[in-house]
């Protein structure tokens, strides 16, 4: 009851100031009514009564006052006074006031829009039920070869530790799926990217689907009832959003399934991009589920209350070491290893991320260090003022408050202007930015405010404490003191300002050479070499069904007739089929032995990607044969038994032997015959950020139903090749109207698309940091100009006395890039360290790079150069005669 | 009739309270009280009065609202919350506290 009591008083306080003012006076006069009555009965004749009863109130202004001081609210009153002070003050220079404002408002505009995507996607938990308890649990091979020691799971590996550990309370798996989607009807086809969940996946994340049910542990066998869940933006696009659809088919690769449910439109996992679930047993056949050394799937397990992961996991691996001893010849992990779902989700993100985030800070940092500069002087124009009221016995708390003030004012307009900017900046951050997870689940919310808010008092504070304090206390009187005639000026001010300089520069130098690191590597990547023709190469995917396609001469006859109508197309040079084209990405590898030279330990398992391809894929890519010759017309159906190598393949295996005429054998995807290897061609990336690997190719014309069904046309053309995209399409269509093309692009989009992310930070960076150099730019600038101010009568007497002009504009020159030079220096250290720091995201760039270092530096110095000049040629060509006149 | 005498320092809260916990009263009334109360020995200065009321207002312990008085005129009158009303007891008994330790100290030494 108290408390409501206080806060309505205090609330009426604060609202209605006038009204208590009111109810104040009128109980005084009251108060003086009663006692001028009581002294009239006693006699008094009224005017006298009146008098004796003003005399006995006392004074009523101090009254009220002290009354007033009681209803809390002063400090509120003193800060308004402050404002106003300090509104006033920021108005008389609105130059000043608006660069000021400006250049926080990109600092904490920046910050926060960092800040919001850093929130959304590397800190808040995913939307499951406790997902800290959720845990990936992937194989990991002791010999492992790259890559980062999590490797994908097999069905057999995740069926056996699902029933035969019980360290998890429970565990699922999914893996990576595609599917042509069409509709009962022949409406327009689709290539989506799908998902498949184990039956019991959505229970161990804890989700409810939005319509109808999950799977069934029935339907979650190979050869089970064809059963599909809808992603909510699948069910919104496709569907209209209509619950009807439930228990309706669709046909996902010409197979007809039964939509059982639809999953609530926040569930995204594991990205956006999968537009529907089937049971994850339905994509293998029955060989492969009950494979161990077929690699493809990701386990979700949740943790039993009091058993952590690294216990329950023990068990698994336990386990897993059992399995590996079973199967001595296959690829099976010897051990399994754990990381948290958000860390698995956010992995490759989280550097880029968190660098871009420093990046910012660091300019905030910058832009804060520039006002506090502009503050100190300020602070030195206001000393006079500052001196008389410090004499006049202004406290010297209540001067700092007050510039502290001064500095929130320009912190809180820039920081809401930040804020306005950063809500439009953030989505745009988020659009831009390819593949980044989780990019659906950032939004601005109080959080993100109330960082905002804490940046703008942090950066007020940092902006405004330094000035502040160096502008009062108690060297201050000196002010008065010193004549109008003094000449040394406030050196001390002229120092500190030059160590905001030297910090600042500092900063500066080590966002320009990280900025300089990752732009180079950015471009390394785009200008790396595939291995392959990569201008005016056109590149689109069609995967045949395998209901109609289900024999080797259908697939062969429609590739063949496809090639034949591209390759009659005006402007094509050459066309040919590959399974995934260069830059493309992984596909797939595969373990084999090599009969000629037989290895018994697992451990020397031989390991390549592979690809499929037709006889004139390697001609129509400029891909150089270096060894025996190329697939011809002959290596088709079963005649199959040939393969081409990659260089990489060849040294790796064979180091220096002649591989032609050598055999691989034991091929998963293939058949039991050994396959003779024809020939040796140059090595081609499958990842442009990737080293090369091991490939070996196999002849597409072999037209096995699922291993020659995917493919991707590859097609040289003499013009620009996205206007030979709808021609090529209307080929295919003209054969089979039902089958979808997708991912139209060239060579160069191809390896755009691999190198967006880098692209894109490398570009914030970059524009962060040449913020940053026109902030110090801006900085340095003021510096100068305000020493040579301060140095005007010195200088004229300097020249009056015959100094030469050159000598005065060293002088200043010097003056002003000495800072400059020490916090270049730190600066470099720092690029080093910040260098070392992201090595992990450079590609082919050492992080001490002699040439960015140069660069930088160069570009820092003429920087500051430009900035000094002018001041410094002001100086050098001053008239003595004035400026010795000027007071 | 002596001077008044100044009231001891921090009993006024305890002495407004005291006179607001019969009934509702205005501040002059609340001064003359006290006065007629302590026969003219205590005087309750209007410069302290009012503070206090508002202090003790703003600490939740009474309440103000317009009400008439007997001339017929609007005057703010005072009364007692319930945590006024624990306020007191609380005043009241380190007051006992506080004057009888003072008197043994007085009367014994």
């Amino acid at each position: 009851m108290r408390w409501f009591e206080k806060v309505r008083m205090l609330l009426r306080i604060l609202f209605r100031r006038g009204d208590a003012n009111a109810r104040l006076d009128d109980e005084m006069q009251f108060h003086l009514e009663q006692q001028i009555a009581e002294n009239v009965t006693r006699g008094l004749s009224p005017s006298e009564a009146h008098f004796a009863a003003l005399r006995a109130f006392g004074n009523p202004t101090l009254i009220r006052e002290e009354a007033i001081s009681y209803w809390s609210w002063t400090w509120l009153e003193k800060f308004a006074r402050d404002v106003r002070y300090g509104a006033r003050t920021l108005t008389r220079s609105p130059g000043f006031a608006l660069v000021a404002i400006l250049v926080i408002a990109l600092g904490i505009g920046a910050t926060t829009s960092l800040f919001t995507i850093v929130h959304a996607v590397l800190l808040a938990p995913l939307p499951f039920r406790d997902p800290d308890k959720l845990v990936m649990v992937y194989e990991h091979f002791r010999e492992s070869l790259g890559g980062d020691g999590f490797n994908v799971v097999s069905p057999a590996d995740f069926r056996d530790w699902r029933e035969k550990t019980h360290g998890f309370q429970d565990m699922g798996a999914w893996r990576w799926y595609g599917f042509d989607l069409t509709g009962e009807h022949s409406e327009l086809p689709e290539v989506v990217e799908a998902a498949a969940g184990s039956w019991n996946l959505f229970s161990v994340l804890g989700i409810q689907p939005a319509l109808g049910r999950t799977f069934a542990p029935e339907e979650d066998v190979p050869e089970g009832r064809h059963v599909v869940l809808l992603t909510w933006s699948l069910f919104q696009r496709r569907f209209g959003g209509d619950a009807s659809v439930l228990g309706r088919q669709i046909r996902l690769d010409s197979t007809p399934y039964v939509i059982i449910g639809v999953l609530p439109r926040w569930f995204t996992y594991p990205d956006s991009s999968v537009q529907l679930w089937v049971p994850y047993a339905s994509t293998f056949t029955a060989k492969d589920f009950d494979a161990h050394a077929y690699h493809q799937s990701h386990v979700i397990a949740r943790l039993k209350p009091g058993v952590s992961a690294a216990v329950a996991t023990d068990e698994v691996s336990a386990l897993q070491y059992q399995i590996h001893l079973a199967n001595p010849t296959k690829p099976v992990a010897e051990e399994v290893r754990y990381r948290p779902i958000l860390e698995d989700v956010v992995r490759d993100v989280k550097t880029p991320l968190i660098v871009l985030l420093c990046a910012v800070a660091c300019m905030l940092l910058i832009a804060c260090l520039n006002v506090s500069n502009l503050l100190v002087a300020r602070g030195a124009a206001r000393r006079k003022e500052v001196a008389v009221r410090s004499a006049l016995g202004g406290g010297r708390l209540t001067l700092i408050r007050e510039q502290l003030t001064e500095s929130l004012l320009i912190c809180l307009s820039g920081g809401t202007i930040g804020v306005l900017l950063s809500i439009q900046a953030t989505q745009w951050l988020a659009s831009q930015w390819h593949d980044l997870p989780r990019a659906d689940a950032i939004h601005v919310d109080a959080l993100v405010f109330a960082f905002a808010l804490g940046l703008v008092l942090l950066t007020a504070l940092l902006a405004g404490l330094i000035p502040a304090i160096s502008s009062t206390g108690k060297g201050v009187f000196a002010a008065l003191q010193e004549g109008s005639r003094s000449l040394g000026g406030s050196t001390s001010r002229a120092v500190l300002r030059k160590t905001l300089l030297t910090v600042e520069i500092a900063l500066t130098v080590t966002l320009l050479v990280s900025a300089g690191l990752l732009f180079k590597s950015f471009l390394r990547l785009r200008t790396t070499d595939l291995g392959c023709a990569m201008d005016h190469v056109l590149t689109m995917k069609y995967g045949l069904p395998e209901k109609q396609y289900d024999t080797r001469e259908k697939i062969i006859a429609f590739h063949e007739s496809v090639l034949e109508r591209v390759r009659g197309l005006p402007g094509v040079q050459s066309a040919a089929l590959v399974s995934t084209a260069p830059g493309d990405g992984y596909e797939g590898d595969d373990v084999f032995t090599i009969p000629e030279r037989p290895t018994s330990s697992f451990q020397l398992q031989y390991d390549a990607l592979y690809r499929t391809v037709d006889p004139n894929y390697f001609t129509t890519m400029r891909i150089p044969l270096l060894r025996g010759r190329f697939f011809s017309d002959q290596e088709r159906l079963t005649r199959d038994h040939y393969v081409v190598i990659s260089k990489k393949f060849a040294d790796q295996f064979f180091s220096g032997d002649n591989p032609v005429g050598k055999h691989i054998s034991d091929v998963r995807i293939g058949a039991a015959q050994p396959y003779e290897i024809i020939g040796v061609v140059g090595d081609t990336l499958w990842d442009v950020t990737k080293p090369t690997k091991a490939t070996m190719y196999f002849p597409i014309l072999s037209g096995i139903p699922d291993q020659a069904s995917e493919a991707t046309i590859v097609v040289r053309t003499t013009e620009d090749p996205l206007a030979l995209s709808i021609p090529i399409q209307q080929q295919i269509a003209a054969l089979d109207p039902a089958l979808p093309v997708y991912d139209i692009l060239t060579i160069d989009q191809i390896v755009g698309k691999t190198t967006a992310s880098q692209s894109f930070s490398a570009t914030l960076v970059l524009a962060f940091a040449a913020l940053s150099l026109l902030l110090a730019a801006i900085g340095l600038y003021g510096v100068l100009s305000y020493l040579v101010t301060q140095r005007v009568r010195e200088i004229g007497i300097r020249i009056a006395l015959g100094a030469q002009r050159s000598q005065v504009l060293q002088m200043v020159l010097l003056d002003g890039l000495r800072p400059v030079f020490i916090g270049l220096l730190i600066g470099l250290a720092g690029g080093a360290v910040a260098g070392a720091l992201i090595r992990s995201i450079l590609y082919g760039t050492s992080p001490l790079d002699p040439f960015v270092f140069v660069a930088m530096v160069g570009c820092l110095l003429l920087t500051a150069a430009a900035s000094c000049a002018l001041p410094a040629v002001r100086a050098a060509t001053m008239d003595p005669m004035l400026a010795l006149r000027n007071e | 009739m002596g001077k008044p005498s100044d009231l001891v320092q921090g009993t006024l809260d305890l002495l407004i309270l005291k006179t607001l916990s019969l009934e509702p009263k205005h501040g002059w009334a609340i001064a003359k009280r006290i006065q007629q109360i302590s026969r003219e020995v205590l005087q309750v200065q209007q410069g302290s009065l009012y503070p206090a009321l508002h202090r003790l207002e703003q600490q939740g312990w009474i309440r103000s609202r317009w009400s008439e008085t007997e001339t017929g005129r609007q005057a703010r009158f005072y009364s007692l919350t319930a945590a006024g009303r624990a306020q007191l007891e609380r005043e009241k008994e380190s007051w006992n506290r506080l004057s009888s330790a003072i008197n043994l100290v007085v009367e014994g030494a």
